[in-house]
């Protein structure tokens, strides 16, 4: 199995992601990250999605995909030619004597520090997989108290877009 | 010219667009999109649309007794026809008792469209009386929805669903209108904007694929046409018998496309699959290239697919891009309209070919032996009981191509794609993908609505029939004089036969005590007769023909012929579930013989 990223033009419209989510569920696909957020075009919603299958059954799955109605279109965006960013909170435990080497790691890392209590900080890091799953390892010994995290956000090098064409007519 | 001088005449009134109420505007919406007959009943969330549809003369409603039946007729409309059926119902309950139905259209790429009442928007999500997220429910089976909440929203939702039923692969599109819209007030604007920018099905091929194709049908030497569903469903049978015949290529055609290609036509060689004809099912197997069109490499035809047609290049064309290579992969895909692309087809070959044709005379000569050595036959049963497949070939020897023919699921399906002999697309009906026992009865209904001046058989079984007679009331109160052969074997036979080949003839709660020897239990002819319909019982040979003919000199009532018929009788050729479709059964115990296998 190994990871595709498909991003999804879609009309923002009630149900959509249900329809989206459900379509997977349904054809035995599974999903690791989804993100959504509008597009530059009123009306219209970008799905970024993380999925693990073989290439016979992706292509399966974006030809069900482009069935749905309210889905306007569907590229693959392959790691090489494309940036992919995962985006996360963490919420670390600290005293006097870790809150030192817990900034010092959010500084190696080029993260920051979005929220500071007497016992916690909340760390906010965005970057490829590789060095969010770092940060996590070091930060681990002193504790993670919680971790929200956005699914894998991806666009296309260059200055080609995804919504480029769709409204040709 | 100056302002001044330049007249600005007032808009006259009748270029206001007119105020309807939602539910006037449904009813507008469906007269100018061209439907003439609806299937349905009321409840409480579609009472107003009920109330407009009593005022006005142009759309004739069927008032069913049953939504799964509304389901079904607008089923069989639409599949007697190739128009959309429409069905309407009720929410919550009535909603979901369309589901099966929505579910077998979806299976079978029938452009239905579902109108459901929604309780009102101000009320939706709170678990009001009779509220269901029909949206929600149905959304794996059907091809779309729409949720209006508005009364400005209906025109656009039902012609949007409506193309969308009937365009690229038809299938079923649900619309759910809340009470509140159907109440409401709007301005009526026609036509509406359709504002579907993900919807651009692909009706055109690839002239590339299509010469590559017609490249491989002239270097064939073991062709074969393999037709499903899609090629009724596009209405290209004519141009598939001028394909067939310019290559002369054998035809197939699975249970969803019996008719599309006539049975008496010399290149056809039957129905392939679990229980198509032994040239059918090795012509497929054995083939070196199987040009698909509308079909979908169903498990019941390929048996198992891992060694199905080893040898066979694939040229796979449909509509739907996401059956191509879905099964089978494809060498050959082509995108596009059955009729269309048959038609390229056809042009390419004969570029290709340039007069020549293919050397498939040793492909024919095994192919006629076959035909020759294991026709569709039958044996009498041993107990004496009528042969349920006597009956239904005389049916449709005494009935004759031109009637329509709905069958249930099950053995009397299967024995009715094999024994009635079909020439034209769309006379025969059946649940083909999702295998809905019940359909038979209500779809035959809303196929005698359609075709009012065809002879409309039911072919059912006793099991089947039992799941939705009720419509025979709606049968008989809206004149709608269909026929229904109830092939009464007292039980569920299909299953039967299972339990008879591969679970030790355990008949593990399949008797139904319908028929001989049992408490017949209903009497299918009481019943019958319950329902205002001529009730007729037949239980031997030669009674057969004298109860067929009645019943179609019978055209003042639906009429019900109860064939009690035998419980050992069984449907073959059979390929067992899950191996190759090489070990075809002709009948019990015996295989065709293969030289080098």
């Amino acid at each position: 199995m190994t990871s595709h990223v498909l991003s999804l033009l879609v009309e923002d419209k009630p149900g959509l992601l249900t329809r989206v989510a459900g379509l997977f569920a349904r054809r035995g696909f599974n999903i690791e990250s989804l993100a959504v957020g509008p597009s530059e075009i009123v009306g219209l919603s970008r799905i970024t999605i993380l999925v693990d299958v073989e290439g016979v059954p992706l292509e399966q799955v974006t030809k069900q995909l482009n069935k749905l109605i309210n889905v306007i279109k569907i590229v693959e965006l392959d790691a090489a030619q494309s940036v992919q960013r995962d985006h996360l909170l963490i919420k670390v435990k600290v005293d006097n004597t870790t809150r030192s080497q817990v900034l010092e790691a959010v500084t190696l890392f080029r993260a920051r520090v979005v929220d500071v209590s007497t016992d916690a900080v909340v760390i906010e890091v965005t970057g490829g997989s590789g060095k969010t799953q770092a940060l996590l390892r070091v930060l681990e010994p002193y504790g993670i108290r919680e971790i929200a995290q956005s699914g894998l956000l991806a666009i296309g090098r260059g200055s080609k877009s995804i919504t480029e064409r769709v409204f040709k007519n | 010219m100056t302002t001044e001088t330049t007249p600005v005449p007032s808009a006259p009134a009748s270029t206001e667009p007119e105020m309807l109420t939602g539910s006037g505007a449904i009813i507008r919406t469906l007269e100018l999109l061209g439907v003439t007959d609806v299937f349905g009943i009321p409840g409480g969330a579609v009472i107003p649309l009920y109330d407009e549809l009593m005022t006005q003369t142009k759309i004739r409603h069927i008032l069913v007794r049953h939504e799964q039946g509304a389901g079904h007729a607008a089923e069989g409309y639409a599949s007697a026809t190739g128009r959309v059926g429409v069905a309407i119902a009720t929410s919550g309950p009535g909603a979901t008792n369309l589901v099966t139905a929505i579910a077998d259209a979806y299976m079978d790429s029938v452009p239905l469209l579902a109108i459901t009442g929604q309780v009102f928007s101000t009320s939706m999500g709170t678990d009001a009386f009779q509220e269901a997220d029909i949206i929600g429910i149905t959304m794996p089976i059907t091809k779309h929805s729409f949720l209006a909440r508005r009364a400005e929203e209906i025109p656009a939702a039902i012609a949007s669903a409506y193309h969308i039923a009937s365009t690229g692969r038809p299938g079923p599109v649900l619309v759910d209108i809340t009470k509140d819209a159907q109440q409401n007030l709007a301005p009526f604007i026609w036509p509406p904007k359709l504002d579907l920018p993900g919807y651009r099905p692909i009706v055109k091929a690839h002239g590339k694929q299509v010469q590559a194709a017609a490249q491989l049908l002239l270097a064939a030497k073991k062709p074969v046409l393999y037709v499903g569903g899609g090629v009724i469903r596009a209405h290209a049978s004519a141009e598939l018998l001028v394909l067939a015949e310019a290559t002369g290529a054998p035809v197939v055609t699975t249970l969803m496309a019996r008719g599309a290609f006539p049975d008496s036509h010399p290149q056809h060689l039957g129905m392939p699959g679990m229980h198509g004809t032994v040239p059918a099912v090795l012509a497929l197997q054995e083939s070196d290239l199987i040009i698909s069109f509308g079909a979908r490499f169903d498990d019941r035809v390929t048996g198992k697919i891992s060694e199905f047609a080893p040898n066979a290049k694939i040229v796979h064309v449909d509509v739907d891009p996401a059956e191509i290579s879905k099964i089978r992969m494809a060498d050959v895909p082509i995108v596009g309209d059955a009729k269309d692309v048959i038609a390229d087809l056809t042009l390419a070959f004969a570029d290709a070919a340039q007069g020549s044709t293919p050397d498939t005379i040793e492909w024919w000569t095994y192919l006629s032996g076959l035909k020759e050595e294991f026709p569709l036959g039958f044996t009498e049963p041993t107990d004496g009981l009528l042969a349920p497949q006597y009956v239904i070939q005389r049916i449709g020897e005494l009935t004759g191509p031109e009637a329509v023919y709905a069958a249930g699921v099950g053995q009397h399906q299967m024995w009715a794609a094999q024994y009635i002999k079909y020439e034209r697309p769309n006379s025969w009906l059946n649940s083909g993908g999702a295998g809905t026992m019940g359909y038979s009865v209500p779809a035959a209904m809303g196929a005698k609505v359609a075709e009012p001046d065809r002879v409309v058989w039911s072919i059912d079984g006793d099991g089947c029939f039992q799941m939705t007679n009720q419509e025979l009331a709606t049968c008989t109160i809206n004149n709608i004089p269909i026929k229904v052969a109830i092939i009464n074997n007292s039980s569920l036979g299909m299953v039967r036969q299972w339990q008879s080949l591969f679970y030790d003839g355990r008949h593990s709660f399949t008797d139904l005590n319908t028929g001989h020897g049992t408490a017949m239990v209903p009497d299918f002819v009481k019943m019958a007769d319950a329902y205002g319909a001529l009730g007729i019982r037949v239980t031997s040979k030669d009674q057969v023909d004298d109860a067929i003919k009645l019943a179609l000199a019978t055209n003042d009532r639906p009429v019900v012929i109860d064939f009690i018929v035998s419980p050992g009788a069984m449907v073959w050729p059979m390929v067992p579930q899950g191996v190759s479709n090489s070990f075809v059964q002709y009948a019990k115990d015996h295989a065709p013989t293969w030289g080098d296998e």
